[in-house]
């Protein structure tokens, strides 16, 4: 266990450098949770399993399918693009149903601290909800908010902000696996 | 931690003060209080206010109806009291380091409220070489100090005893009697403090919050890798002591009502939860029998016993309240909305708190033992975070309007509301223990963007920023010691 978590915790790194959108915080979830991205070297020739290429990792999940949705200022609705995103997030969960998730809320920085708390769960259980109502067992899911605690862009403009207020889908390998 | 726990107890000596007992001395009843005899008299007060009247000609809002001079902290605009600070005298060898460090601190405090202006040492024409010696009035006068503060310091043994005595310069008499105070070595900015505390009492009539702590998020990196861990400082930033290590996420802390132990929340287990710290042993643990998964904004009840906090269920957040002692939490609010941030009334019958129920956030007060929720914002844009005043009179809150965040205060039933700050992002204020003066975090926007603590005092005259070794936020004021 200890060896598996070391190469994950190396894969994961390595799956972050190559990740274009790489959410500098989308290893926060609880400790333990495994990741499974692979390394994405670029390499031709073939399907590297675990790549980015390969419709079965969580890289191809994080970058191809999506693993975030983005909201409105105060808002917890999820858009037209949003449930785009997250019906491929559904169907990723229903093909590879090894994998547990958990959903990240997030706020931006324009808000008072608790609030931005439950803001942040509104939006992650929004976005739980609506897995669920795509056939994604509850038992595979949870959230947690994070607030304002944890913004993947720093600058004081809306393209920043923007980003920050997101619903972010954190694949694990499941128990069994 | 361990290490930290045993500075903390060796710094704060439950008994370190000691009153002094020699017959020229007042006996302070253990640091505390004055006796109600000894306090400055009416009288004393009115020849003091004729003396400053003819003397500087003060606005008219200073003169408070005829009576005595009591420096009206909640007005708006006063003319600050003028008052010297000699060093004080060493009467030691080993004293001779903290003769001037002592002056320093007490003039710090006195002056960093805003209600006292110092004359500075440069201007002094007598020079104070004996603490019994007869105060030359004639000297300090001629340089407009109205109040004329005096001390001594002793070292013996480790221990350090600092006597003081407040000068009325215009009357050529002494305000009240003088008194001593005696600690450790490494308390002797709490002796600074401590006399500090008896001056502003002298001269406002109400109690200080010099000699006080502040529990803290300690914040260091980059806003995107933001490190935050638990702390404790006095109250003007020095002393710094830290509770946790970095490793999870921490925030609000919040004082119990003696200061033994401090509430906050904590992501160690992955979700924020309620943690209890206890100070002295700087041992934690997530509070026992909180409900729900993600439980924050705890808060201590007035008498301890008790702490109100959020619950996040789905979508939904109320608020809760449970007995530290045990048994199940009681829900006290019941709507679909994000009901956040409960802070008790002084008394204990009743809880402010913020909701979005209406559409977006606002102040509503509830009866403790459950019942409708009464709207006390109504202005333009959003309130949060509101904590009542220790005196009962006033809420403090964050109010955001036309994106800045102010602190603000209204009154209880939502009237008079102002508002003292703005900035960019302004948030958290926490109370004096006297009720004067407000903490809050400020951060500055963007990439360099870092956490800071700042003081305002509740007329919004004097704004200040509260030194910390690292950034700081959610600041929470710990009682008088």
């Amino acid at each position: 266990m200890k060896i598996f978590s070391k190469a994950l915790i190396l894969t994961i790194a390595l799956g972050l450098a190559a990740c274009t959108n790489g959410d500098r915080f989308g290893a926060g979830g609880g400790a333990g949770d495994g990741y499974g991205a692979g390394a994405n070297g670029g390499v031709s020739g073939g399907i590297l399993p675990g790549s980015a290429n390969d419709p079965r990792s969580p890289a191809y999940f994080n970058q191809t399918v999506g693993d975030r949705v983005l909201f409105a200022v105060d808002q917890s609705t999820l858009s037209a693009q949003a449930q785009a995103t997250l019906d491929g997030q559904a169907q990723w969960l229903m093909t590879n149903n090894d994998y547990l998730a958990v959903i990240e809320g997030h706020a931006d920085e324009q808000g008072t601290r608790e609030y931005n708390i439950a803001l942040g769960a509104r939006r992650a259980n929004a976005t739980m909800e609506y897995l669920i109502s795509k056939g994604i067992a509850p038992n595979r899911l949870r959230f947690v908010s994070y607030g304002k605690e944890r913004p993947v862009e720093v600058c004081a403009e809306e393209a920043c902000y923007a980003k920050n207020r997101r619903a972010v889908t954190v694949i694990s390998m499941g128990m069994g696996s | 931690m361990s290490k930290s726990a045993a500075t903390i107890r060796a710094s704060r000596p439950a008994s370190g003060f000691v009153g002094g007992v020699s017959h020229r001395y007042a006996k302070s009843d253990e640091g505390r209080n004055v006796p109600q005899g000894k306090r400055f008299g009416m009288k004393q007060l009115m020849a003091l206010c004729l003396a400053l009247l003819a003397a500087v000609a003060l606005p008219a809002a200073t003169q408070a109806q005829g009576g005595p001079l009591r420096i009206e902290i909640t007005e708006g605009t006063i003319e600050p009291m003028a008052y010297a600070v000699p060093d004080f005298v060493a009467e030691t060898p080993g004293a001779s380091q903290y003769a001037q460090q002592l002056a320093r601190v007490v003039a710090d405090d006195l002056t960093g409220t805003g209600l006292f202006r110092e004359i500075p040492r440069e201007a002094h024409i007598s020079r104070v070489t004996s603490f019994e010696a007869p105060v030359q009035f004639t000297d300090w006068r001629t340089v407009n100090a109205l109040v004329l503060l005096t001390g001594s310091v002793a070292e013996q043994g480790g221990r350090i005893t600092v006597k003081f005595r407040v000068w009325d310069v215009f009357a050529g008499t002494e305000l009240g009697q003088g008194m001593q105070f005696a600690a450790t070595a490494d308390g002797w900015r709490r002796l600074a403090h401590k006399v500090a505390d008896q001056v502003y009492m002298r001269l406002t009539g109400e109690s200080g919050y010099f000699d006080s702590r502040v529990v803290f998020v300690s914040e260091s990196g980059p806003k995107d890798k933001r490190a935050k861990r638990l702390a404790i400082m006095d109250y003007d930033g020095a002393n710094v002591q830290y509770l946790t290590d970095s490793r999870s996420i921490v925030l609000a802390p919040r004082f119990s009502p003696n200061g033994d132990r401090v509430l906050y929340t904590s992501y160690q287990t992955g979700e924020p939860r309620v943690h209890i710290l206890n100070v002295g042993s700087v041992q934690s643990q997530i509070l026992p029998n909180a409900s729900g998964v993600m439980s924050f904004a705890p808060r201590f009840s007035p008498d301890g016993s008790k702490v109100v906090y959020s619950v996040t269920t789905g979508s939904n957040t109320d608020i809760y309240l449970m007995d530290i002692a045990g048994g199940a939490p009681r829900q006290l609010t019941f709507t679909p909305s994000i009901d956040t941030a409960p802070s008790f009334s002084p008394d204990g019958s009743r809880i402010v708190f913020e909701s979005d129920r209406s559409g977006a956030q606002q102040l509503y007060i509830m009866p403790v033992g459950g019942g409708e929720p009464t709207r006390i914002s109504f202005g333009q844009g959003r309130y949060g975070t509101p904590v009542w005043s220790p005196r009962g009179d006033l809420i403090a809150f964050t109010k955001q309007l036309s994106g800045r965040f102010h602190i603000g205060v209204m009154r209880t039933d939502g009237s008079e509301e102002r508002l003292l700050t703005a900035s960019p992002l302004d948030e958290g204020p926490t109370w004096a223990p006297n009720g004067r003066v407000i903490m809050f975090s400020r951060e500055t926007l963007g990439a360099q963007g870092t956490s800071s603590l700042y003081s305002v005092d509740v007329a919004g005259r004097k704004l200040t920023r509260v030194r910390t070794p690292d950034g700081g936020s959610d600041p929470a004021w710990g009682p008088l010691q």
